[in-house]
């Protein structure tokens, strides 16, 4: 019965209700949404780290696990490393950063590349025939409607389209390692170099030989296995504790909209409350109502926020596929619902407490 | 005094504090009200009828004066023990209907068996009241349904549900047309008459307070007759 009772109170004012469930919903999106761009990136990361083949990773000194900023390394150490116990190929990259810090161009020697990775899985072009081309994911090419000998514009020159891949390796453009080093400024040097082992079991023992060689101090060389396990959101500066400003954030617009809006429902139905009173409900039990409605509203507002979020994932991923990619994380959708219907029960305690103490009297001759 | 009195009231009085004044409700009443008994009270607007009611009803307590109704002390009763006595010793019926707008006239009786502390759904017997109050093809409509009359029928439908020692009314007709005025009258005498409920029944109508085994007068927080 007192379900009941708090659904057809839900339902007597629609209104107010489905504006309370969206307010209450934009938080609960916002949440999933930050955690779910997080995952993502961290997701696609790894597996474009695990698309290149490669066992071991160098990566210049002072850089970070997400940023290759740092000096960069003397293309010499390609070939030095290429001759070292167990290794059979080794190969550099040079990174560079396109748009924001989800778009980057990768330089590649694209022999020794696609020797190691397998080659790539061209939709339509291929290789490269000129100096100037550049081979886009499919992604990238969808975001920018770019087909295989179009001309397009990156890093303020222009570059010719020979090839759109299968997205997965590597970043969302490849473009040839001289003629991007040559277009940046910076020749003779990469800021990445990948090596393959003639055994994937020889990987750690080749890592701890690697640096211990002087003048290899102070270089992050990590086993490719090691890299993508550290991408993952403890390990990127202040992200967790952003995610926790924008659940505290949830936290407050969820209780202040309860708040408000249970407010006015206590303010509307005072004589409601009387009529209760009359009938002997307790102050528990009418507290127990409010409580209630402000659980079933911060339900509502998960549920919402929940669809929403799925619906700014279809949108990201419409608009600008080549972005950051979004991925729902299942597991937060019982934080974000926790984290709200604890704000809404929160927002309800006021106006339940202020009804439950309402003079039976006085209420019944509210109008 | 006598035992079979159901409610007992001995220089019952009553002040509301406004403001910085205090404002005398009651000045002594003393009334008792036999089981079984229907009571009405008549008297002008601020005569202290709707205090007394509420006294009676425990919705506010007594500043001064013994009330005892079924047996139980109000004056020495909690706000927590006037509630619990509200759930079955008493039932309302108000001038305005009071039934919960967004419930139907069913769902209005069921909340009350709820807080009651019973099932929520009314025993068979209540269907034989249910006809004789004429609303139990009506019980699925909401009060906004219903006419004035009906809805005063599922108020008292609603405040006999428990089986309440006391059926107060609060100028049950006050709200309604003559005709609908007629009918309630009518149910609540029969109430008294075929199951022997003991009403008390505040009105301003000498008409509507004839249809009661006894009538008393109140002015100025005092009873000034009784016929």
């Amino acid at each position: 019965m007192t379900a009941k009772l708090v659904l057809e109170n839900l339902k007597h004012r629609p209104m107010r209700s489905l504006l309370s469930i969206l307010l209450i919903g934009v938080p609960v999106t916002l949440i999933l949404c930050l955690v779910g761009l997080s995952h993502g990136f961290i997701e696609d990361s790894q597996k474009r780290a695990r698309g290149i083949g490669a066992d071991i990773l160098m990566r210049p000194k002072t850089s970070s696990l997400l940023s290759l900023n740092g000096a960069p390394i003397p293309s010499q150490m390609v070939g030095f490393l290429a001759r070292q116990p167990h290794v059979t190929m080794a190969t550099g990259v040079l990174s560079v950063t396109v748009e924001g810090v989800t778009l980057g161009a990768t330089g590649i020697n694209y022999q020794e590349f696609t020797r190691m990775c397998g080659g790539f899985n061209f939709r339509s072009g291929g290789a490269f025939q000129r100096p100037d081309d550049v081979i886009l994911d499919d992604y990238y090419a969808s975001q920018t409607k770019a087909q295989p000998g179009d001309t397009i514009t990156l890093l303020n020159t222009k570059w010719h389209v020979s090839g759109i891949m299968e997205s997965g390796k590597l970043s969302h453009i490849v473009l040839p390692i001289a003629t991007l080093q040559e277009r940046i400024g910076n020749q003779a040097n990469v800021n990445q170099i990948y090596l393959k082992l003639d055994d994937p079991a020889n990987t750690d023992a080749t890592v701890k030989y690697l640096l211990a060689i002087p003048g290899l101090e102070g270089y992050p060389i990590y086993s490719m296995e090691e890299f993508t396990s550290l991408l993952n959101v403890n390990n990127i500066p202040a992200l967790a504790g952003f995610i926790a400003v924008v659940m505290g954030i949830g936290v407050v617009i969820g209780f202040a909209v309860v708040c408000l809006s249970m407010y006015m429902a206590v303010l509307q139905r005072t004589r409601e409350i009387g009529i209760l009173k009359s009938l002997g409900a307790s102050k528990a039990f009418i507290l127990g109502i409010i409580l209630s409605e402000a659980f079933f509203l911060g339900l509502g507002g998960t549920i919402l926020g929940i669809l929403m979020s799925y619906g700014a994932a279809a949108l990201i991923h419409a608009l600008k596929p080549a972005s950051l990619p979004m991925v729902i994380v299942y597991e937060w959708w019982w934080y974000a619902g926790a984290i709200t219907v604890v704000g809404a029960l929160l927002g309800a305690l006021y106006p339940g407490l202020t009804a439950a103490s309402h003079d039976p009297i006085e209420a019944l001759s509210y109008e | 005094m006598n035992n079979g009195d159901i409610i007992q009231i001995r220089d019952l009085c009553k002040t509301y504090r406004v403001g910085k004044v205090d404002v005398p409700a009651l000045r002594g009443v003393d009334l008792d009200v036999p089981k079984g008994h229907f009571l009405s009270i008549i008297g002008p607007s601020g005569s202290g009828k709707s205090t007394l009611f509420h006294i009676i009803g425990g919705l506010t307590p007594p500043t001064s004066g013994k009330v005892v109704v079924d047996g139980k002390d109000l004056s020495a009763m909690t706000d927590a023990g006037r509630t619990r006595m509200r759930k079955r010793t008493v039932g309302f019926v108000f001038q305005k209907f009071n039934l919960l707008p967004n419930l139907t006239a069913r769902d209005n009786i069921a909340v009350a068996r709820f807080i009651g502390g019973t099932d929520a759904k009314p025993e068979p017997e209540f269907e034989e009241v249910l006809r004789l109050l004429g609303i139990n093809d009506r019980l699925d409509h909401k009060p906004n349904a219903l006419s004035g009359g009906e809805q005063q029928r599922v108020a008292i439908a609603r405040a006999i549900v428990n089986h309440p020692a006391i059926l107060l009314a609060d100028e049950p007709t006050g709200n309604l047309d003559t005709e609908n005025s007629k009918a309630v009258l009518d149910v609540l005498r029969d109430l008294n008459q075929r199951l022997g409920q003991t009403i008390l029944m505040i009105t301003h109508n000498p008409e509507a307070a004839a249809y009661g085994n006894s009538t008393v007068h109140m002015r100025d927080g005092r009873i000034t007759e009784r016929t």
